[in-house]
């Protein structure tokens, strides 16, 4: 019987920020949904996000914002990892967005933006709909 | 069929009207369908009530309440540049505010100055204002008259430099120490607890904060140098019960690190304040103030041993719950804050901060701070709860509340006690795994619809509103940097490196840092600086991920 991969998820925080409760929430549901999460955590740069996302093979990046820097960081992630050749790899966020910013962090390179209030179903189900097999 | 279908609704009636699992506050108790005396009635109980303004305070710690005067409206007035939290303290003075709130930028959270690489992007981020040198604290205060309005910093790991420019700009200024007012959060136990902006270890945070604290127990006597915070324990996920439970430890341990600094527990417990949040429960919340001042009173007494009645008194500032409002059908939080900021009130607070509608989406706009400050007018002024103290004692429901939060309180006094106590409890990540399970399982009851949020698992509209949003200012960055970059090229570099160099041999004696930190402060050494070389010393701590 052939074993079925479990989809890859990292799950953490860029920046100074340390408001983590939707970041450890949303990894709970994520594993609970089947899912194997590394929880990466706070502080990171998009340095050690993108080297982390290599070494553990993860399937999808989700980054958790809350303090308005989402603008910031997002073209910051993106670009380290454009220069890594990270190209199969599904980046979402989640967090406190004005409405108006998701097509301004679509454009720049997230593939789905989650707002505050979003139900988890709806992260899973987009992960399973867009991970390729 | 239909007669069928029909009695099976009454059933179900009968079934919710008596013992149904489904009716449960947030801490997660079950509530009765009707209380009455037999809930109250145990042997003993009428000496906890007592009357307001008398041990062991559950009607509230003043005899007048309200009706002498009315709660402290505190709002925040922080602004990514100093200059323009100025304006914005003065906009919310004129409008009636009484009392103020800073917050700091993510930066100066983290103990960063506005030019250090890793602030890119996030100087003057959260609403908060950026504090590199005594500069900012000047123009932060400017003509606001310091011992007369009490502002409340919310800080906590930088609170020994914050409270040291803010002594420094006291002195420059000829206000004496003894008449400044207000408030430092800091708060260091509930940053490894939750709110997670620490540097160091506990015990050396735990050496400042009692540094802090023992400066202002002789020189500022009417500042409030801790401010023991549930607030972020409940928004990182803690039920109101674990908040209450939580933020009592802490504040039994602050006293009891006073103690052991050679401090007498009545000189400093009244100046011990408390910061709760308030949640969408509207009985629960009332129940656990009543609980917070009826515990703290008691244990204060009967453990610590105060003479002083000051000592015994739960003084609190509140703050509505921000993770309570949502961003779709933001305009539904302007209900949630009211009835909140109604609970609060009801609860007994000294001072209030009601949440802006759109904070789910945006820093508030001016025109939404505004609403959400007549929110708490028109409390005082129109609603009438003010006439009385303490209006809702007696009620079985309420009494039976409070008495079941003090128990279920005890039982987290236990657990805590046997891990050795608070710091321990936190090495040994007890609060980490606790909050993030609460914070699991209430994420889990909306999504499964067990708990309802209006306008968003239920009442949902895909459509959303026009909502006016503040803007961010792209240029702050770029000039606080340029300024903080010619302030640092504009000083005296040999007397910053001195006080520097003394700073760090204060950190590894015991002398208390404050008279140090107010020297160097002067001599623009900016706070970036200062906490780089408390970091070389005490070293930096890293929590594990507990989830």
């Amino acid at each position: 019987m052939a074993t079925i991969k479990k989809i890859k998820v990292l799950v953490t925080k860029v920046g100074l920020d340390g408001h983590d409760r939707g970041a450890k929430v949303v990894s709970s549901l994520l594993k609970e949904a089947g899912m194997e999460v590394i929880y990466l955590g706070m502080f990171q740069r998009p340095e050690s996000i993108v080297k982390a996302a290599i070494d553990e093979d993860v399937d999808v990046i989700g980054l958790s914002y809350l303090s308005g820097e989402h603008l910031i960081f997002t073209p910051k992630v993106v670009e380290e990892m454009r220069k890594n050749n990270v190209d199969d790899v599904l980046l979402i966020a989640g967090g406190t967005f004005p409405a108006e910013d998701i097509p301004a962090m679509e454009e720049m390179g997230i593939d789905k933006v989650f707002r505050a209030g979003s139900l988890t179903e709806s992260i899973v189900d987009y992960i399973n709909d867009h991970v390729e097999e | 069929m239909n007669n069928q279908k029909g009695t099976e609704t009454i059933e179900n009636r009968e079934k919710g009207s008596t013992n149904d699992d489904s009716f449960k506050n947030l801490s997660g108790f079950k509530i009765k369908a009707l209380y009455g005396p037999e809930d109250i009635s145990q042997p003993g109980r009428e000496a906890d009530l007592g009357l307001p303004g008398e041990y062991p305070f559950t009607r509230g710690i003043h005899k007048t309440m309200y009706r002498q005067r009315p709660w402290t409206i505190r709002q925040l007035g922080s602004l990514d540049s100093p200059s323009k939290a100025n304006e914005r303290i003065r906009q919310l003075l004129q409008m009636g505010a009484n009392g103020i709130s800073l917050c700091l930028d993510m930066p100066t959270i983290m103990g960063r100055d506005s030019d250090d690489p890793l602030a890119e992007g996030e100087v003057g981020s959260c609403g908060g204002v950026a504090i590199d040198s005594i500069e900012d604290m000047r123009n932060l205060l400017e003509g606001i008259p310091i011992d007369e309005i009490s502002i409340n910093f919310v800080s906590n790991s930088q609170s020994s430099v914050i409270l040291s420019m803010f002594v420094a700009v006291a002195e420059e200024r000829g206000v004496p120490l003894e008449k400044l007012t207000g408030t430092m959060q800091n708060d260091i136990l509930k940053e490894y607890q939750a709110q997670k902006s620490y540097y160091f270890p506990p015990r050396p945070s735990m050496r400042l904060t009692i540094d802090t604290l023992s400066f202002c127990n002789k020189h500022l006597p009417r500042f409030n140098p801790i401010s023991i915070s549930g607030y972020h324990l409940a928004s990182a996920g803690a039920t109101p019960v674990q908040e209450l439970a939580f933020t009592l430890a802490n504040g039994f341990t602050y006293v009891e690190e006073g103690i052991k600094a050679g401090l007498s527990v009545d000189s400093f417990a009244p100046r011990l304040s408390f910061f709760f949040k308030v949640h969408n429960d509207f009985f629960e919340n009332i129940a656990k103030y009543r609980a917070a001042r009826r515990i703290w009173a008691k244990t204060i007494r009967e453990r610590f041993e105060a003479k002083d009645r000051r000592s015994c008194l739960f003084r609190v500032h509140t703050q509505t719950s921000g993770s309570s409002l949502t961003a779709h059908q933001a305009e539904n939080n302007i209900i949630r804050v009211t009835i909140q900021a109604l609970s609060a009130v009801l609860g007994g607070t000294q001072s209030l901060h009601t949440n802006a509608f759109d904070e789910a989406l945006s820093i508030p706009t001016p025109r939404s701070e505004k609403l959400a400050l007549r929110t708490q007018q028109i409390i005082a002024r129109e609603s009438g709860v003010i006439n009385t103290i303490d209006p809702l004692a007696g009620s079985y429901y309420v009494e039976a509340l409070t008495n079941q939060m003090e128990a279920e309180c005890y039982k987290y006094f236990k657990e805590i006690e046997d891990l050795g106590g608070v710091i321990s409890a936190i090495e040994k990540g007890y609060y980490a795994k606790i909050i993030a399970d609460s914070a699991f399982s209430y994420q889990r009851e909306i999504e499964k619809g067990e708990r309802i949020v209006v306008g968003l698992n239920e009442f949902f509209e895909e459509e959303e509103t026009d909502i006016e949003l503040r803007e961010a200012d792209p240029e702050f960055e770029r000039e606080k940097v340029s300024d903080l970059v010619a302030l640092k090229e504009n000083r005296d570099q040999a007397l910053v490196k001195a006080c520097l160099n003394e700073i760090g041999e204060v950190c590894q004696g015991s002398d208390n840092i404050i008279p140090y930190l107010i020297k160097a402060v002067k001599s623009y050494v900016t706070l970036g600086e200062i906490i780089g070389v408390m970091k070389e010393i005490f070293g930096e701590y890293r929590e594990d991920s507990i989830y």
